[in-house]
């Protein structure tokens, strides 16, 4: 979770006390290069592949797959990023932040846009990222990769790559960083 | 971006005056209306934030580009509009200012954009809605969004109006937009000039942050910005110049004065323009001046102070400016 939306979310902030490591950097890093790999396969090269960050926690890692992407196909990536706050649909129930930088290549039409993300929930953000993507053109088709898919759905949303599964209880957190994946608990 | 969430900068339910509103609060809005300047480039340029939301403008004094601006960011942000004139509504059956704020407030507005020709109206309002007011204008005293647009185009020239020398020109005495723009200006780290005949100072101006001169000729050469205003001859209630020809002989911005401006400063009008008046129109069009961009990101501008009052979590909200 980034640290805006957990700043962010009801309550209101608290402190992250993590209880579990669930995956090293160097299993992050790996989980990237085989989801690159299976972008690949699945659209049978990279031709016409956008691939897109979600701000603020899917950024970094949509740029770690742009890299991966580009080493194995030896091409340049299209890569974007995109802030959903204003699509959102618990708006007002959050309080006003600058929204963070929404960056995409003029033309999406016709394009294969992978959305990246760091950690699957609800679904809720993905929705609006759809939403938000369908204002800027009408892609051919719409993946989503994310690092972290934790379960407890709202909408039926599922993910197309997933760095890893990882099955939790409703009330814990899971924090992605750089450093790796954590799970654990909000202490106010 | 280092924005301490814990206390929210832009917790008010009203926007009434630049008058009270702290410079990370202005700073903080000028910061989103970047943002929202974004949605405005989008192929399709609406977000979803403001569904289901209404939006009153409710202008008892003429306006375009305030209220088109107001009901344009609206739309962008997907908000309902209701649109009340002075002009043609049952005010001119005699109903009360309370009886016609009572009633939009009853068909559901959650903000009114009030403009009236009375200071202080836009505070009234406040006293008897439950919905948000945004000031659009009221008299003589604040425009408080069209000093916020400034200081975005400003800022989007400069980067910043930190030690920026800024002179306000012209009708500084009947101007809302100058006393909004002399708050928000100083607040910023601005240095202003009001440049004036002495019939078109203000009485109270050695209470204003500012410094004065009666002579645009002395000190335009010093000015980073120029700030020109509309004379407002509409409401001037006697001769406060002799002659409009003589105001523009001696404070209109023509082609001699332009060369005299540094060739890096800046010219702005908040419109509407009186052409040949305060400003000729070769310099209107003049490579300095961000007239235009005044125009266009005052839509952006509003959306941000929009998004504020309607867009936030409930519990971020006190009560009064």
């Amino acid at each position: 979770m980034a640290d805006r939306e957990r700043r962010m979310t009801p309550p209101f902030g608290g402190v992250f006390v993590a209880s579990a490591r669930v995956m090293s950097r160097d299993d992050m890093a790996r989980a990237i290069r085989r989801m690159a790999h299976e972008v690949i396969e699945r659209n049978q090269g990279s031709e016409d592949i956008l691939i897109v960050g979600l701000q603020t926690g899917g950024v970094k890692i949509a740029e770690n797959l742009v890299k991966a992407l580009e080493e194995i196909e030896e091409r340049g990536i299209e890569s974007g990023c995109l802030d959903v706050a204003l699509h959102r649909d618990d708006i007002g129930l959050r309080p006003v932040v600058p929204e963070a930088v929404t960056k995409l290549p003029d033309l999406i039409d016709g394009k294969t846009v992978v959305i990246v993300d760091d950690v699957l929930f609800t679904g809720r953000t993905i929705r609006a990222a759809l939403d938000a993507i369908c204002h800027f053109g009408r892609p051919r088709s719409i993946q989503l990769a994310v690092m972290v898919d934790r379960g407890h759905r709202e909408l039926p949303i599922r993910p197309d790559y997933i760095g890893k599964n990882l099955p939790t209880r409703i009330d814990e957190v899971v924090d992605v960083t750089e450093e790796g994946v954590d799970l654990g608990v909000m202490r106010k | 971006m280092s924005l301490d969430i814990e206390t929210p900068l832009i917790p008010n339910k009203h926007l009434l005056g630049i008058e009270g509103t702290t410079r990370d609060q202005i700073e903080l809005i000028l910061e989103l209306t970047d943002r929202f300047a974004e949605i405005g480039k989008r192929p399709i340029p609406k977000v979803p934030a403001l569904r289901g939301r209404t939006v009153a403008s409710v202008f008892f004094e003429d306006s375009t580009r305030t209220r088109l601006s107001f009901e344009s960011a609206a739309r962008r942000l997907s908000a309902d509009i209701l649109t009340f004139s002075a002009g043609s509504s049952s005010l001119s059956k005699g109903e009360s200012l309370r009886d016609t704020v009572e009633v939009i407030t009853s068909y559901g507005a959650d903000v009114l954009i009030v403009r009236h020709k009375m200071a202080g109206t836009p505070k009234r309002v406040s006293e008897w809605t439950d919905a948000s007011v945004i000031n659009a204008g009221d008299g003589c005293h604040e425009h408080p969004t069209q000093a916020l647009l400034d200081c975005y185009t400003l800022k989007q020239q400069r980067g910043s109006l930190d030690g920026m020398s800024i002179g306000i020109v012209g009708d500084i005495r009947h101007s809302r937009v100058a006393r909004s723009n002399v708050l928000a200006f100083s607040s910023l780290g601005a240095k202003v000039t009001l440049i004036a005949p002495k019939t078109l100072l203000p009485p109270s101006i050695e209470r204003w942050p500012v410094d004065v001169s009666n002579v645009l000729d002395d000190v335009i050469s010093d000015l980073d910005a120029c700030y020109l205003l509309r004379m407002q001859s509409e409401r001037h209630s006697k001769g406060l110049v002799p002659s409009l020809r003589e105001y523009t002989k001696d404070f209109g911005l023509n082609e001699r004065r332009c060369k005299m401006l540094p060739k890096d400063a800046l010219i702005l009008h908040p419109g509407p323009k009186n052409q040949g008046v305060e400003i000729t129109a070769e310099v209107s069009i003049d490579p300095r001046s961000i007239i235009l961009d005044q125009v266009t990101n005052g839509v952006s501008l509003r959306m941000a102070v929009l998004f504020m009052l309607l867009g936030q979590h409930e519990t971020y909200q006190k009560d009064e400016l």
